[in-house]
């Protein structure tokens, strides 16, 4: 076929541009949420000053903190096409656990608290893992159950008691408010949490499997990625660092008792969804999800300054989510009729 | 049976495997060896057993009975990633990439290189995409990601996979469906050279011009059965056939000569910016009408937009004389009119719905009685059509996502033959098909002409083009170039009108 060699010279099949769309989209939706951020933080600063004090900031980051290390072990399992609705259950559970080993044994250094609260968190989020793992039911059955059961756990332990600062030790409570140059510990610990999630997240391929089997569970177990073995670690994770959040919650709160972190749940999977990581998993990352974590910490805080009607949070925070799903649809729309315009005109290959 | 080589043991040995799901044993007692060095074409009708083998040398399901020798030692694959580890590397039938990663991960998932710290080294990552894709030949970006890539790029991809994970057995399975002849070359031309390198290749593939290309020795199934396996220089196209079928096969073109009726269809001067311009032509009762040109020309695009399934920005689709409303495929059904799509997995069929469902879900409304669907006239009229089609399948309630994907595209055109339309639209009607039912499709929509249906078809095989068509309407780059008349239609002039002048020189 003499015709079919002329045809190979301009035979390339379909170009594209150099930049990765993801990359791009990512970026829009995380300057979006800083933009957000700003206007918010400036228009709430000039009707109150005192939203900018040293106190409001500083309680804002300490909510945040907690919010964030949750958002971060909720995008984690997201990412996967999975979902932990049991977080707030671990957290208050964590919570009590630890509350009561530092009301029974004062003399504990802090770090023990902290790794029995990964520890209680990592046992939990084993047992959801196992369950998806093993069960072959949907996470969001799961979980839901879990969130049930965990609570349950904690008010047959608790009995309607409350663990009070004034039991717990000194060292322990100062963990909740100290701080090291000027950054509470709280916040470190969140820092150091979303830079080694983003970091395994992006540049180790256990991080890229969990991308992998969100984006295709199909194509995941034939490109012999070990889906079950992953799925049950990111549960893991996201249990472990319930249970950390659990410890931060202690120490920062100093009352607790068996209801801690209720609700916290849907706070947390809002946080993630806002920023930018998709509820069918394959994208997004712990950046976003942090922001997402923030930026919902600030408009609480925020609208408490501005004296506006608790009410009004829940539906604004309700209209963020719909309008982050809204834009990934839009965005996804746009993408997909560029592409295939794109292919169609520039595919000249010799067929017939 | 194999005949090996004095003193050459197969690399990869097939000995005695079975294979059931449920009732049916999908394969049952197949040997036949892969040798270094070779490619082996694995060939056989549709729901016989081919995709069920190539699963179990991928590792994703584990025989019942006999055994896999690597080297002369029985291994077994207790998942994908065991039979990777083995040197084993499959391209699926239909693509299994990650839409949300970019193109170059895609390629190296599961085996990332490193650089210090253990940290995935992405310059690396970038370098070894863009030299797979200089070794096929192709332009596609490293960096975009996988989602929105046509079938043909999504298959480039994973042969690109393939070939990075240096295997020593790599095993096709209808890698060419959606490939362009220019693709398939290059394919060819990277797959001898891995041959030459000592890779055991098994190829599968409904096209026996690309089995005698390519292959040495080819093994015959039939039912989950093996047959025979020669070396491809003992046997003819006809003594493969006969094989796979099982019976001799009547004309693959019993085209029957129609006098044409009345104009059914009518397009005039349908654009769309940037895909086609100046579209105009009519069907009419009783004629096949074929679109033939490159892939990208534009063609099934224009039948999309003459069913509405897409918009156009102007002219005209008449059934019957009267006007259709643009961008409306109900209006279009319900004025009679039915589109088999190209892709009919994705567009065709609901994985989870039974198969006699499937076949009458277009229908559903003319097959109730009182407003209510009655088992009895749904089962009737699925069975009617899936059996005139030979489909394979345990019982008509089985979802179709548990039929081979063959039959599946069977049960996507029963699902359209049975709505008995006065203009049936076919994109690519025997693509993927084994040849006993590709002549069982032919032989329909010759029928189908012959009861006055007005067909227009689009295909990329020439030999279905010229053997099937009353005249046949060439594009190229949008643009309708040549109306030929079956008498005038040989394979040099459209060929000739389809790559332009220049090409052709």
């Amino acid at each position: 076929m003499t015709a079919t060699k002329e045809a190979t010279v301009s035979g390339a099949t379909t170009v594209h541009s150099g930049r990765s769309w993801t990359a791009n989209v990512f970026k829009a939706r995380e300057s979006g949420i800083v933009l957000a951020l700003i206007v918010l933080v400036a228009f709430t600063a000039t009707q109150n000053s005192r939203f900018l004090s040293g106190q409001s900031v500083r309680d804002i980051l300490l909510g945040t903190a907690i919010l964030a290390v949750l958002a971060v072990g909720q995008a984690i399992v997201m990412i996967t096409r999975n979902i932990d609705l049991s977080v707030g259950s671990v957290l208050g559970l964590a919570a009590f656990a630890v509350g009561s080993l530092m009301r029974d044994n004062p003399g504990l250094p802090v770090i023990v608290a902290v790794l029995a609260g990964l520890g209680v968190g990592a046992v939990c989020g084993l047992l959801n893992g196992a369950l998806v793992r093993f069960g072959q039911v949907p996470a969001l059955v799961v979980t839901l159950g879990t969130l049930y059961a965990y609570r349950g756990v904690s008010y047959f332990w608790a009995g309607g008691q409350q663990i009070n600062a004034d039991k717990l030790p000194a060292s322990f409570l100062d963990f909740g408010t100290a701080s090291l140059l000027g950054v509470p510990w709280l916040v470190l610990i969140a820092v150091l949490v979303l830079v080694v999630a983003g970091i395994v997240l992006r540049s180790y391929p256990a991080g890229r499997e969990l991308y992998a089997m969100g984006s295709s569970p199909q194509a995941a177990q034939l490109a012999g990625i070990r889906v079950g073995r992953n799925t049950t670690a990111a549960f893991l994770v996201s249990g472990a660092l319930a249970g950390l959040a659990g410890v931060l919650f202690a120490a920062r709160f100093g009352t607790v008792d068996a209801a801690a972190g209720t609700g916290y749940e849907l706070n947390v999977v809002a946080a993630a969804v806002v920023g930018g990581v998709a509820v069918f998993g394959g994208s997004g990352s712990v950046w976003g999800a942090g922001l997402g974590a923030l930026l919902l910490t600030v408009i609480g805080s925020a609208l408490a300054v501005l004296d506006i009607n608790q009410f009004w949070q829940q539906a604004i925070v309700g209209a963020l989510i719909l309008l982050a799903i809204g834009a990934d649809r839009l965005v996804a729309v746009r993408v997909q009729k560029t592409l295939s315009r794109r292919s169609v005109s520039q595919k000249r290959d010799a067929h017939v | 049976m194999t005949r090996p080589r004095p003193g050459r043991a197969p690399l990869l040995e097939v000995r005695g495997v079975t294979k059931s799901f449920g009732a049916v044993a999908a394969v049952a007692g197949v040997s036949f060896g892969l040798h270094a060095g070779e490619a082996h074409a694995l060939v056989g009708e549709n729901g016989a057993g081919k995709s069920t083998i190539v699963k179990m040398l991928a590792g994703v399901h584990r025989p019942d009975d006999g055994t896999l020798l690597l080297d002369g030692t029985p291994v077994e694959f207790g998942s994908p990633a065991d039979a990777k580890a083995a040197g084993i590397a499959v391209i699926y039938q239909e693509p299994t990439l990650f839409p949300d990663l970019s193109v170059a991960e895609n390629i190296v998932m599961g085996r990332h290189p490193r650089k210090s710290l253990g940290r995935i080294d992405r310059t690396a990552i970038r370098e070894e995409a863009e030299r797979l894709f200089a070794r096929l030949g192709v332009r596609i970006d490293p960096a975009r990601p996988a989602r929105g890539l046509s079938i043909a790029d999504q298959q480039i991809v994973e042969i690109a996979k393939a070939l990075s994970a240096d295997a020593r057995v790599l095993v096709m399975d209808e890698p060419t469906a959606a490939l362009s002849r220019v693709e398939v070359d290059r394919l060819f031309t990277v797959a001898r050279t891995l041959r030459q390198e000592g890779a055991a290749i098994m190829f599968i593939s409904h096209r026996f011009e690309e089995i005698t290309e390519l292959c040495q020795r080819v093994t015959i199934m039939r039912d989950g059965k093996h047959v025979s396996t020669d070396l491809l220089e003992d046997l003819t196209v006809d003594d493969m056939v006969k094989r796979m079928v099982g019976r001799d096969l009547d004309a693959l073109f019993p085209k029957q000569d129609v006098e044409p009726g009345a104009v059914v269809l009518e397009v005039e001067g349908l654009v769309r910016e940037g895909v086609f311009r100046d579209i105009s032509f009519s069907v009419r009762a009783g004629e096949i009408v074929a679109f033939a040109g490159l892939v990208g020309s534009g063609r099934s695009e224009v039948v999309q937009a003459v069913f509405g399934v897409d918009e156009r920005d102007a002219g005209v689709v008449k059934v019957g004389g009267k006007k259709l409303k643009a961008h409306s495929s109900r209006a279009a059904m319900a004025a009679g009119m039915a589109l088999v799509p190209e892709d009919r997995r994705q567009q065709g069929l609901i994985m989870d719905l039974s198969i006699e469902r499937n076949v009458t879900l277009p229908r559903s409304r003319a097959l109730a009685k009182l407003g209510f669907l009655t088992g009895a006239s749904e089962r009737r009229e699925a069975r009617r059509w899936t059996e005139r089609l030979r489909t394979k399948y345990r019982r008509l309630a089985d979802p179709v996502g548990t039929l081979s994907g063959g039959n599946q595209q069977k049960v996507v055109l029963a699902k359209w033959l049975a709505m008995a339309p006065k203009v049936l639209i076919v994109d690519e009607p025997t693509r993927g098909i084994d040849v006993g039912t590709k002549a069982e499709v032919h032989r329909l929509m010759s029928a189908l002409a012959a009861e006055g249906v007005a067909i227009v078809m689009v295909s990329s095989e020439l030999p279905e083009v010229l053997g099937m068509a009353d005249r046949v309407l060439v594009m190229r780059e949008g643009r309708l170039v040549a109306e030929l008349p079956r008498a005038d239609a040989t394979e040099d002039a459209v060929m000739y009108a389809a790559m332009g002048q220049g090409a052709a020189a």
